[in-house]
């Protein structure tokens, strides 16, 4: 298994005041896995998921990556495991301005271990894998949104991480974008790589296999995508607004992957909780 | 090996960084620069100084040493200069009994008028001198002979000159055999003395006419009470400069009869007490300007930890970035401090330049006082690891607090 998570606690201490991000929070994720994690803002995603990527520690509570007790490394060994387990891929890409797309994807390389010698040409493979095969000298501030992104992922991918973590890899991009840079992200699912998504979009999620709900610090829900209450209920309306959009001249292409103008008001889907956002189907609606 | 590794790519990161920021790169390291650019004007200007001075004691042989009359300070042992003169007694028994000389020379000198048909000079530069003069002096003969020691026993009217002599008293192009009136008497020439140029604090009357007589005759034809100015010696080996002061005195106060407690009625120079003393007046000179110049690369430190810590703030991000690709915080620190070391390098390369350049217009500006100026290599040596060092030690801090960074905080630093 590649991540066992036991009562994950974590605490932002502000001054006298704390902040209680995460409360205890138990999850399994198996190798091979593609997990859409959803909620509120504020519910403690990007938390969670920077203790899965070792870039912060918990309060208190087990974590378990591959079976190596990851709580109870020293900063050293969890550099390590962030440059050979790991592959974050970053809302904002975060890749270095003044280095080409090929710079930015050795970055990883640089400080590894293993594939010293081979970084140029791992470099190379990864981008193309990525379908970048052609911007490889081409700095950030000369590829579009969706081909950063790209880089960021090649990055991801170049050291041959155990698992894949993305926290809203799409949160700054178009609709078609998206989608582009989703397909990826399944294709690379399909060949056996772990991902692990941070998101708020339906659409997005709809992709993974399975979708873990956060309120407050806590796993709410954790089903597979297909069994998803909300989730249905998004697809449902996609649908419904697919056929409305079908009457008209101009609606081609109807199906889960279109963004709708406008949706139905959100029928009541017996949302266990009334904290939790519904159907959030578009970026015009997220924040 | 990543550190290897890490370091080769930081150091051209490093460049790079600061070849994009030239002008923020060149301010923040004025203080090296200036720092730097001191120290090797300096140290480039007072090395040529002393080579020049180190030469014209080399002219006159290291190993050489005065001994002459003193007249003793004290009221009581009131003398006269004559009373104080070596006699030509007291100069054989140093030659005799002073184990560390290899040989004495005593000088007779004197101010005669010297004629060449209706060519006349007033009171030129007459020295008797012994043959062994000529090992001792290392002025070549250029023509004719020197003196042997027949013409001293036999008291020969000859004389050598040198050439300013042949323009100035209107000579044939090779006077040699040629007679010329010394004080009214005639003497032969029988050679042609080199004219040793002395150049910076030696130089003197020693360039114009000159003339050489045997001793003996000096004494016996222009004035036997000629004085004996300081007598030259030529030391065994330079490390024998304080044994043959001991000596001379043993000898001397012996045959002066001069009590213990008694003042010396002599005095035993020697040259290499002369360089001593100039070698330490120049490196008081080095090292006072070394303190400016140590200042002055504090100052540059300074300037190097702040801008360093802005750099570390700037790129707090990346930092991060970098941690989170796996980057140890031992690595981000090393990557700062070469950093540093490199912006500090950098301008102890510009600073070296401009020393270079100082030295270089010095030595244009006053070629005869400074055209041996140069930078020693140990000068650089010196500034360049200095600078490094100013460069570890103000780096070490923004460093030290770019590795601590947490690597979230780091990433979501706005
Ligand atoms: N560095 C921090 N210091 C203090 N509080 C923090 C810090 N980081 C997160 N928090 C708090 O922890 C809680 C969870 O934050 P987190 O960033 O995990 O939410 P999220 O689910 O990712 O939200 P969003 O969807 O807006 O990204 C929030 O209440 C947030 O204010
Ligand atoms: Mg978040």
């Amino acid at each position: 298994m590649a991540i066992e998570i036991r009562n994950l606690k974590k605490v932002y201490k502000m001054g006298v005041e704390r902040v209680h991000a995460l409360r205890g929070l138990d999850l399994r994720i198996e190798d091979n896995e593609f997990v859409a994690i959803m909620g509120a803002s504020g519910s403690g995603k990007s938390t969670l998921l920077n203790m899965i990527g070792c870039l912060d520690r918990p309060t208190s509570g087990r974590y378990l990556l591959s079976g190596k007790p990851t709580h109870k490394m020293r900063s050293g060994q969890l550099s390590r495991i962030r440059n050979e387990e790991i592959g974050f891929v970053f809302q904002s890409f975060e890749l270095l301005p003044r280095a080409t797309a090929l710079k930015n994807v050795m970055l990883p390389l640089v400080y590894s271990r293993q594939h010293m010698f081979t970084a140029r040409k791992r470099a190379k493979e990864a981008l193309e894998r990525v379908g970048l095969g052609d911007r490889m000298r081409h700095k950030p501030n000369q590829l579009s949104g969706g081909q950063r992104q790209r880089v960021a992922i090649a990055r991801a991918l170049v050291n041959g991480p155990s698992i894949i973590l993305a926290d809203e890899p799409t949160g700054n991009l178009d609709s078609t974008t998206t989608q582009e840079i989703i397909a990826l992200f399944k294709e690379l699912h399909r060949e056996g790589q772990t991902i692990i998504i941070v998101t708020h979009e339906e659409s997005v999620a709809g992709h993974a296999e399975r979708i873990v709900r956060l309120c407050d610090g806590l796993v709410q829900s954790d089903l597979p995508a297909a069994k998803d209450p909300l989730h249905r209920e998004y697809r449902r309306a996609v649908a419904a607004a697919a056929q409305v959009a079908a009457h008209e001249i101009h609606a081609d292409k109807p199906g889960i992957d279109a963004e709708p103008k406008t949706l139905p008001e959100p029928v009541d889907n017996g949302s266990p909780t009334p904290t939790t956002r519904k159907i959030t189907p578009s970026k015009e609606v997220t924040p | 090996m990543i550190l290897i590794r890490v370091l080769f790519q930081t150091v051209f990161l490093a460049i790079g960084q600061i070849w994009s920021n030239k002008i923020r790169s060149m301010l923040t390291t004025l203080g090296i620069i200036i720092g730097v650019a001191a120290v090797i004007a300096v140290v480039g200007v007072l090395s040529g100084l002393e080579q020049q001075v180190l030469d014209q004691f080399e002219k006159f042989g290291t190993k050489r040493v005065f001994i002459g009359g003193k007249r003793p300070d004290g009221i009581r042992g009131h003398r006269e200069w004559r009373q104080v003169q070596l006699t030509i007694e007291e100069v054989r028994a140093i030659d005799e009994h002073v184990e560390s000389l290899t040989k004495v020379v005593p000088m007779w000198g004197g101010s005669y008028r010297i004629e060449n048909g209706d060519r006349a000079i007033e009171s030129v530069r007459i020295a008797g001198i012994w043959p062994e003069w000529h090992d001792i002096e290392n002025r070549q003969i250029l023509t004719g002979r020197p003196f042997s020691a027949l013409d001293e026993e036999l008291r020969r009217q000859v004389c050598l000159i040198n050439e300013m002599a042949i323009e100035e008293l209107n000579l044939n192009q090779d006077p040699i055999g040629d007679f010329i009136l010394i004080a009214g008497r005639r003497f032969q020439i029988i050679g042609i003395v080199e004219t040793i140029e002395l150049t910076g604090i030696f130089a003197g009357e020693e360039t114009s006419t000159e003339a050489f007589v045997p001793f003996a005759t000096a004494r016996f034809l222009l004035n036997p009470y000629g004085v004996i100015i300081p007598t030259w010696g030529e030391l065994k080996s330079v490390d024998d400069a304080e044994t043959v002061k001991q000596e001379v005195a043993f000898v001397l106060r012996t045959m002066r009869g001069i009590e213990p407690g008694e003042e010396d009625t002599f005095q035993v120079q020697v040259m290499q007490n002369f360089i001593d003393q100039f070698n330490t007046m120049a490196n008081v000179m080095k090292a006072g300007a070394g303190g400016i110049v140590a200042i002055s690369l504090l100052v540059g430190g300074i300037g190097i930890m702040n801008i360093m810590l802005v750099s570390v703030s700037e790129r707090t991000r990346e930092i991060g970035l970098r941690k989170a690709m796996g980057a140890k915080p031992m690595i981000i620190l090393m990557q700062f401090l070469v950093e540093a070391i490199v912006l500090c390098l950098a301008g102890a390369a510009v600073g070296l330049a401009v020393g270079q350049g100082l030295v270089f217009l010095a030595r244009t500006v006053s070629p005869e006082q400074l055209g041996g100026a140069s930078v020693p290599p140990w000068a650089i040596g010196l500034s360049v690891g200095f600078s490094a060092g100013i460069g570890i030690v103000f780096g070490m801090f923004p460093a030290i607090k770019a590795a601590r960074l947490n690597p979230i905080d780091a990433l979501r630093h706005e």
